[in-house]
């Protein structure tokens, strides 16, 4: 691994560039992807798009795919695992029987995603009956307990590393609510209870348990059966969790994918809302732009990666400087001079909290009053009781009062005036479209704002108008072109897209790089009629 | 670039309803010329001041009148100079006409450059406007601006007025301000000038651009609607953030008397081999890797060329949507302006026709944006409408960038209703909310709206321009405070807190907030912390080393929350014990790091050698006990790396000798050294022999 000296130096939370776009590798995501396989999973079928039916097990492994292409590419440090449970063989460091963990060549079994992965898990329903096979793994008469036996090896597959630098999460697929339905008396209470504890172990150790039930269209998916008990849920959850019978395959595919990120926080920060009263909240960077990752220069006769290193030449002397150099500023026919204490201190201007200065209606949130990404607000109750029936009164008030607050945010890197936007959550069958919460929308200063829209014209007169009759043409015009579901996100990022294909077969040394499909071109033809 | 310099008269009022605000007059001139001196060294910049007792101008020389006039400065190339001018601006004695100023400065402006220089030559009047100005000679005090503003216009002057109201001025007689405004606005009207009305002394130092960029088009071609329909637009910037000046690094090699030394400072980059560092790499022998995964794939400029995306130049409209479908918080950039080619009617009116649909209709645009050719992203973003307010400017579009599929993480938040009820606000809670929300409002109506970000200038760059202008006479002046004026940016606004006090109170009387009891780290982090330049510097002490102190006397269980100078080691071990919250020992592990280099930096001749690595033995220890080993690897490989560029060998030496090597995958999991290679460090870090 490259170690860029200025990397020592940085402090995560003084960088917004930083946290606006990377994931460091402390924050780190553990997950094992335990997916039952038994026969049930293959010939329970959700209806699809186009009288498509999907069965259960293709759902799964779609969802997971997916998953990975999007890890590879935004969260590359995160580890997952994936391991089948109800199969025919087996497949374990444990030998536990009806337990199969997947995984390619030059791989661990709990390890960062490679292309080779994402290919050949691509393709895995081909030759899955072939090599890994459906079957069940509790049946009555045996002491066998699949389920026991798949939580065994998830939790053994996530002993790696410290619970204190990685979330660790199973997140388990499957369509049967009541696995020991089959069982009697006390062999089934007996297998309830031994994995049940099991499930409380593995809990205790940190790990979250996360059930992502498919629904079939016809019953529903009684998670109180069992689940509820295994993954610790109570009754408020309860209500929030239970995805109703018979959803459409796409919503389900929606809450899955929703489901199988965490949410990280960006930092905690401090709101004074006035004197004597400050709640905590928590930030989240819910919209950031993804770019393709850092360059790292290679030796091109050895493919080794290549360390830079940077050093300080003197111009008027051609000697090395070693201490860090001061900074200057040509002004007044002389360079004043300045340390970086001196600049640091110009730039602390506020403690870095968020002060709140009071309210606007929305209508003085104008379109060019931005100039980055926003980020997402939301109460804790962590460190201060009471800051979630605060943050939620004033939310309510902004919005039925359509206002939004005006607040100081006195972070070192740049200190300025934030607006914070109240917005009320939005939910669909396919599950929560908004969060309910606040946006901070970044406000630029006068110096920031420029008047193009003066430089023009020179002449005396007053610039042209369009009449009644020309903004009525337009409106027909708007009519034709309207695009009625438009969604802010329906676009992949063409770029993105072709960028990664290439790493993607020069990885896996294929001679073909895939075509990628540029969603963003205006359907001409469509537009014509 | 002659065309491109500014020719600039201030014409301020500094008659005696005015001394309340000359103090920000003051700030916001010499900002706008300190500014000039670093960015648009080649301006030149006129004073003239109205309302003084004295008269010094050459048209009461040359005609009569134009009393209480003076020309501070005639216009010249902005200098130091000017700024120690408009630092200590003269109090005025009497009433001053702001229409004769105006003649004045256009006076100035016409001799000077005799219709020779075609470039930028501007008026800036700051006044408040509320005294009468004297009656023309012939014809109305109308019919005299109107001939002004032909003389303007056929000059190619422009005039930006900032005039000074409400809260700023006292009093004043409505009829002769509804007069002068109505004069103010012919200019306006027929003039290429700009009037703003301010009423807080933040406004007054944020109404005047103390910066002057010449704008730049990022596009310029066809708005494609259809592939028969298009228009042509200019696309500008219509905002970007103004950055903190880049400051070049100085050298102190050679001598400071040296008239001919730069004291530049030239930075090289050596690529070298991770495995070799004495060779380098030459560049036709590297080659870009980018990652995927774990895996870093080399692929040469010539195949990238070869593959990438290379998307057409151009604008095309995807279609038209509801407004309501677009969020404001996906705006993910700072702003683009959409205008018509200039001089181009009907690319003018399609723009102004479609804006106006646009509106009535509610809708906005969808585009896809290639500004460039040879671009190598394509950006979809939401176009909305700008209706002008002003006749003189045509109507026009604002541009912001939606995000892709990659760029949004749908974290799911739980549902408010979902809170247990003892988490919700009760009815009298919701009332205070909604009071103190109605209250506690920043645009009144009939006032001005606080803290529009037009008029409210970056604090930051204030201090620092401010603090450039104090070094360059005083090379050891300390950071001034923030300024008290811009200090309100900061922090609520009392007198609004001071009017709403029953609100505020009963807002802190229906809301309890507690502290976790779990936690006691809270209340200190709850604790307001002292900005830099406030009063009372004496809480920057370092409170850490009174405490460590304290901990050996009496009290065992002291709150650590700082390492100090004094006991690093302890304050460290202190911290790393503390389990009221999981973030103390990554505080811990940082604060640590950041002691041994600066131990190591400010080292002279090895002085701090020893206590440097007593805190890297802790840190070990530390590091190894939390199974961390990141950090404390990192920053050993660092300091292997600073002590070889530096030549530094006694401090490794020391290192070795004390047998402090790197922690290894049998000591912490999460290492990627094996014992052998963690042992093999050591042998690296010992400096070899030079001959």
């Amino acid at each position: 691994m490259d170690l860029d000296p200025e990397d020592v130096f940085k402090d995560e939370e003084d960088d917004p560039d930083n946290e606006f776009f990377q994931q460091s590798e402390s924050s780190k995501e553990y997950v094992v992807y335990l997916v039952d396989a038994s026969p049930k999973m293959f010939n329970t079928t959700c209806p699809g798009k186009d009288q498509k039916d999907e069965i259960h097990f293709h759902v799964s492994i779609s969802c997971i795919a997916e998953s990975l292409k999007t890890q590879i590419i935004c969260r590359s440090y995160d580890e997952v695992a994936i391991c089948f449970f109800n199969t025919r063989e087996k497949k374990n460091l444990q030998d536990l029987n009806g337990v199969f963990v997947f995984n390619v060549a030059e791989r661990e079994q709990l390890d960062r995603p490679t292309a080779r992965l994402i290919k050949e898990f691509d393709c895995i329903e081909e030759s899955f009956m072939r090599e890994i096979g459906s079957q069940y793994g509790i049946v009555p008469g045996s002491r066998e307990n699949s389920l026991y036996n798949a939580l065994w090896v998830a939790q053994a597959l996530l002993r790696k590393g410290s619970i204190k630098t990685a979330d660790k999460r199973i997140l388990l697929f499957t369509n049967e609510d009541d696995p020991f339905g089959s069982l009697q008396g006390a062999a089934k209470a007996d297998m309830t209870r031994t994995t049940l504890q099991r499930a409380k172990d593995i809990q205790d150790l940190g790990i979250s348990i996360e059930l992502l039930p498919l629904i079939r269209l016809d019953e529903e998916f009684n998670v109180s059966v069992l689940y509820s008990d295994l993954i610790g849920l109570d009754s408020e959850d309860l209500a929030q969790f239970i995805p109703s019978a018979g959803q459409k395959l796409e919503d389900m595919k929606d809450q899955l994918r929703k489901r199988m990120f965490t949410k990280r926080i960006i930092r905690r920060i401090t709101f004074h809302i006035v004197k004597g009263l400050s709640i905590q909240l928590n930030t989240y960077a819910l919209i950031r732009p993804t770019v393709p990752g850092a360059i790292t220069w290679l030796d091109s006769v050895t493919n080794r990666p290549l360390k830079i290193e940077r050093s300080l030449i003197c111009e008027d002397t051609g000697s090395l400087i070693q201490e860090p150099p001061k900074r200057f500023q040509p002004y007044r026919n002389e360079n004043v001079k300045f340390s970086m204490d001196e600049i640091s201190e110009i730039k602390r201007i506020s403690t870095g909290h968020l002060r709140l200065l009071g309210f606007k209606p929305l209508c003085c949130l104008k379109d060019y009053h931005n100039l980055r990404p926003s980020t997402f607000v939301y109460p804790s109750d962590q460190e201060v009781v009471g800051s979630s029936c605060i943050f939620i009164a004033l939310h309510r008030s902004m919005l039925r009062l359509k206002r939004f607050a005006v607040a100081f945010y006195g972070g070192s890197s740049r200190p300025q005036l934030v607006a914070l936007v109240a917005r009320d959550e939005i939910t669909t069958a396919g599950g929560q479209m908004e969060p309910p919460g606040m946006h901070m929308i970044y406000l630029p200063y006068s110096d920031d704002i420029r008047d193009a829209e003066e430089i023009f014209p020179d002449t005396e007169d007053d610039a042209p108008r369009a009449d009644k009759d020309q903004i009525q043409k337009a409106a027909a015009l708007i009519k034709r072109i309207e695009m009625k579901d438009f969604s802010v996100f329906q676009f992949a990022n063409p770029a993105l897209q072709r960028h990664y294909a290439v790493l993607q077969a020069l990885a896996l040394e294929e001679d073909d790089i895939p075509e990628t499909i540029d969603e963003t071109v205006p359907d001409e033809e469509g537009l014509a009629s | 670039m002659a065309r491109n310099k500014e020719k600039l008269v201030l014409l301020l009022d500094v008659g005696p309803s005015m001394h309340g605000v000359l103090p920000e007059v003051e700030k916001v001139c010499s900002m706008l010329v300190e500014k000039k001196l670093i960015f648009n060294k080649d301006d030149e910049v006129g004073v003239v001041v109205f309302g003084t007792e004295e008269t010094n101008n050459e048209l009461m020389d040359e005609v009569g009148g134009y009393e209480n006039i003076v020309v501070l400065q005639d216009i010249k190339v902005v200098d130091g100079d000017l700024i120690d001018i408009l630092k200590k601006l003269p109090r005025g004695t009497v009433d001053g006409d702001f229409l004769d100023a105006i003649v004045v400065g256009m006076d100035m402006l016409i001799k000077k450059y005799k219709g020779i220089y075609k470039g930028k030559k501007r008026l800036c009047l700051i006044t408040n406007a509320i005294h009468p100005t004297k009656d023309s000679l012939e014809g109305s005090k109308e019919d005299q601006v109107g001939t002004l503003a032909v003389q303007m216009t056929a000059q190619g002057m422009k005039m930006e007025s900032i005039v000074v109201r409400g809260i700023l001025s006292q009093d004043a007689n409505k009829r002769i301000m509804d007069e002068n405004d109505r004069l103010l606005s012919i200019f306006s009207k027929k003039t290429r000038s700009r009037t703003v009305y301010v009423d807080s002394p933040i406004s007054l130092l944020g109404a005047l651009k103390t910066r002057r960029v010449t704008p730049v088009t990022v596009f310029r071609g066809h708005l494609e609607l259809s592939q028969q329909m298009k228009i042509k637009v200019w696309v500008y910037k219509k905002t970007q953030e103004e950055k903190f000046p880049t400051l070049k690094k100085y050298s102190e090699k050679a001598p400071s008397t040296s008239k001919f030394a730069t004291h530049q400072v030239m930075v090289d980059y050596e690529y070298k081999s991770v495995d070799d560092s004495s060779t380098v790499v030459p560049p036709e022998q590297r080659i870009k890797g980018y990652r995927y995964g774990p895996q870093v794939v080399p692929i040469s400029d010539a195949e990238r060329d070869a593959v990438k995306f290379k998307p057409e130049k151009g604008v095309k409209l995807l279609g038209f949507t509801d407004a309501s479908n677009i969020i404001r918080h996906y705006y993910m950039k700072d702003v683009y302006l959409f205008i018509a080619e200039p001089g181009n009617t009907r690319a003018i009116l399609a723009v102004s026709a479609i804006a106006r649909a646009m509106k009535e209709m509610n809708k906005v645009a969808i585009l896809r944006c290639v500004w460039r050719q040879g671009q190598q992203n394509v950006v979809v973003g939401v176009l909305t409408p700008n209706i002008s307010q002003n006749n003189k400017i045509p109507d026009s579009f604002y541009f912001n960038v939606l995000p892709f599929i990659e760029d949004v993480r749908e974290y799911q938040f739980p549902s408010f209703n979902s809170f247990p009820a003892s988490w919700l606000p009760n009815e009298q809670q919701q009332m205070a909310a909604d009071e103190f929300v109605q209250m506690l409002n920043l645009a009144p109506s009939g006032k001005e709206e606080a803290l529009l970000p037009e008029f409210t200038p970056n604090p930051v760059l204030e201090r620092f321009y401010h603090h450039l202008e104090l070094k360059s006479k005083q090379p050891d002046a300390a950071v001034p405070p923030l300024d008290e004026t811009l200090k309100r940016i900061t922090e609520p606004d009392l007198e609004l807190d001071f009017e709403n006090k029953s609100v505020l109170d009963s807002l802190c009387k229906h809301f309890e907030l507690k502290e976790n009891s779990k936690l006691k780290k809270s209340a200190r982090r709850l604790l307001p912390e002292k900005p830099s330049g406030s009063n009372g510097e004496d809480g920057n002490g370092n409170v850490s080393d009174a405490r460590a102190v304290d901990s050996i006397g009496q009290e065992p269980v002291v709150k650590i929350e700082k390492i100090g100078d004094l006991t690093p080691v302890q304050d460290f071990e202190v911290m790393m014990t503390r389990r009221d919250n999981p973030e103390w020992v990554g505080k811990a592990i940082r604060e640590m790091r950041d002691k041994i280099l600066s131990l190591l930096t400010n080292s002279h001749g090895g002085d701090n050698y020893l206590v440097a690595v007593e805190c890297i033995i802790a840190l070990r220890k530390g590091c190894i006990l939390e199974q961390e080993p990141g950090p404390y690897n990192n920053l050993m490989r660092y300091l292997y790396r600073y002590c070889q560029e530096k030549e530094i060998s006694t401090f490794p030496k020391l290192l070795a000798s004390m047998d402090v090597t790197l922690i290894s995958k049998s000591e912490a999991v999460d290492s990627n050294f094996t014992d052998d290679e963690a042992r093999r460090f050591l042998d690296k870090i010992k400096p070899e022999p030079k001959d």
